[in-house]
């Protein structure tokens, strides 16, 4: 008979309370380390998602917006640039790979973007990803398609599917164009904003029935790669403060830190609702071990007339609230995995970005011993009472 | 030597109007090894007091109880807590099982802070009291007279030198008192432990080697009170 039977068969006693108190410490210790691990792993993969290139050059206008539409395929495009412009910064020494892209037009929802593939093709995405086909070939000009590997599995679409696009970067039934494009290949994923477009040629857009034709040469932004990341600042004199028709976004990892110190204060509100769980949590801790020794006064007087010592009652009562904290912590880790899918599963559908659910963070061992602590602090109390209980009047025979 | 021997014993309460209210003054007691002695008192008389002085559940204001050389009073709360679990079984009045636990458990708890747990011992020993098809039942599924055979099990488990038994059969019927009783001076005599036990019913003080009124021991007894014809 060890104190860890006497303290399992104590918490099978109070077994409701027990998991009220274990479920209550998991959900605090799940949405702490969610919270957490969400906001720091989604930063990280946002910066690396842009690694392939080092500045966007769009309209005058938000450089978070620019990056979020030319790199993200999230927000609308800021307007569009000439052909002339695009030229001038391909022509730049400092650029190694000038991408144009052209927006406008999607597929129940999903991105049409106009690209030259080839060019697309040339520039590492991420280090040692280019875009590779799982099934097909690149489009040539014309009506046809490459689709992302998330877009081809959401829409259903494979080699030799067909279809028609729609205007604008929402999806409006009524806004169908006439052209019929054919899907001739399919990507392999890439874990970037790539996965949930739908590339074709840039002509593709420009020239989309319904567009104006005044814009058939104008691209919506330039992707640029440069020869040193330290070149990005003479265009960025050049550009931004030289200049005033176009923005000239770079780096592009700090524009996206932008976006989550606009964000922070969400993280922040996410952050204390977790603290707020946790503090009510340990509270039910507290709560549920002492009403457990209250209640059972008679049962510990009953050991210490066995023999226990105060020093084994202390330990069994703060034992108690240690395992329920332990359950807890370990109920947190499978909450927080099942929380981290469902994240990764919805920031995978909205941005593209991949989230990587196991990944080990160190949150993931300090947010549990944090609340183990705590609950050995919350055990204290009622240890300290079975520890004081006078023995000889919590035995007299109850009526 | 006596196995147990009380000297100049005495423990008061405060009572809630801050005054003190003496329960225990025995000048003199001694139990010899193996000897089963009933001690006969009624209500007020300190006979759970007496016993709770003896096994070091309460210090007593004063006077020494040894027990096998052991002057309990004089030990400091964590040895006389040691003491009781090596020397002493007891058997409460409304058995004091514990409800969580198992039978098995509930007896290997009465070794677990003495010489240790032998679920060996504690299996053949309710074997010996009939509760062989009882060892995983928790006490609520049992019978009255099951649950006081598990406690005196408990009490025995550990090998006491000593037994003592405070109305241990306050919760049964005569007949199973009897029984009880009966199975209670076996069981000691088997495992050759001295058996100290209290009770204000004196048709279960036969049997015993020697039977003694408690309150001409206890000189802060109160006086009995007659009962009715």
């Amino acid at each position: 008979m060890t104190l860890g039977r006497i303290i399992y068969r104590s918490l099978r006693q109070h077994a409701l309370s027990t998991c009220v108190a274990a479920a209550s410490i998991a959900l605090a210790c799940g949405l702490a380390i969610t919270v957490w691990v969400v906001k720091d792993q989604a930063q990280t993969s946002f910066s690396n998602v842009s690694a392939g290139f080092d500045a966007v050059l769009g309209a005058r206008g938000s450089r978070l917006q620019l990056v979020l539409n030319a790199v993200f395929h999230l927000e609308a495009s800021p307007g569009n640039i000439s052909q002339a412009d695009y030229e001038q910064i391909t022509a730049h020494p400092a650029v190694l790979h000038a991408v144009p892209i052209a927006v406008g037009d999607n597929y129940h929802g999903f991105r049409l973007v106009g690209v030259p593939y080839d060019k697309l093709a040339a520039v590492e995405l991420t280090p040692g990803l280019t875009l590779t086909l799982a099934n097909g070939r690149p489009f040539a000009d014309g009506h046809e398609a490459v689709v992302g590997s998330f877009a081809a599995q959401r829409l259903g679409l494979a080699v030799g599917s067909t279809f028609h696009p729609y205007h604008g970067l929402y999806f409006d039934e009524a806004a169908q164009h006439a052209e019929t494009y054919a899907v001739v290949g399919v990507l392999q994923p890439t874990n970037t904003p790539l996965d949930r477009v739908i590339l074709i040629p840039l002509a593709g857009v420009q020239q989309m029935s319904g567009h104006a034709a005044a814009t058939a040469t104008d691209v919506s932004a330039v992707l640029i790669k440069l020869r040193s990341p330290m070149a990005g600042r003479s265009l960025d004199l050049l550009y931004n403060k030289q200049g005033n028709r176009l923005t000239f976004a770079w780096p592009v990892a700090s524009v996206v830190g932008e976006l989550f110190g606009k964000i922070a204060w969400f993280q922040d509100v996410l952050a204390l609702v977790a603290y707020g769980v946790a503090l009510v949590a340990i509270g039910s801790v507290l709560v549920s071990v002492y009403s457990s020794m209250t209640a059972r006064r008679r049962d510990i007087a009953i050991l210490r007339a066995l023999g226990a010592r105060r020093a084994t009652v202390f330990l069994a009562v703060l034992g108690e609230s240690v395992a329920t904290g332990l359950a807890g912590a370990l109920g947190g880790l499978a909450l927080h995995l099942g929380m981290m899918s469902a994240a990764a599963v919805i920031i995978r559908r909205e941005t593209g970005v991949q989230l990587d659910v196991v990944a080990w963070a160190p949150v993931m061992a300090l947010v549990p011993a944090a609340l183990l602590l705590l609950c050995a602090l919350a055990g204290l109390v009622p240890a300290w009472k079975a520890y004081r209980l006078p023995v000889a009047d919590a035995l007299a025979p109850v009526s | 030597m006596p196995l147990l021997q009380i000297d100049q014993l005495a423990k008061s309460y405060r009572a809630p109007d801050g005054t003190r209210h003496e329960v225990l003054d025995v000048p003199h007691f001694a139990l010899e090894a193996g000897r089963h002695v009933a001690l006969r008192g009624t209500s007020g008389s300190g006979k759970t007091t007496l016993l709770h002085c003896i096994a070091g559940i309460l210090a007593p204001d004063r006077g020494r109880v040894v027990i096998d050389g052991i002057d309990m009073a004089a030990l400091p709360e964590a040895r006389r807590d040691r003491t009781r679990a090596a020397l002493l079984g007891y058997v409460f009045q409304t058995f004091n099982l514990l409800q969580g636990f198992t039978v098995l458990e509930n007896v290997l708890l009465g070794m677990a802070f003495g010489p240790g747990a032998d679920t060996a011992r504690a299996t053949a020993l309710l074997e010996t009291l009939g509760l062989g098809g009882k060892l995983r039942h928790f006490p609520r599924q049992l019978s009255t007279g099951q649950q006081q055979r598990v406690a005196l099990a408990r009490a025995l488990a550990h090998r006491p030198r000593l037994v003592l038994a405070d109305e241990p059969t306050a919760s049964l019927d005569p007949a199973a008192a009897r029984a009880a009783i009966d199975l209670l001076h076996a069981a000691c005599r088997a495992e050759g432990a001295a058996l100290l036990m209290v009770s204000h019913s004196p048709e279960l003080l036969a049997g015993f080697d020697e039977t003694l009124d408690l309150t001409a021991l206890n000189r802060a007894a109160a006086p009995a009170v007659s009962a009715a014809p």
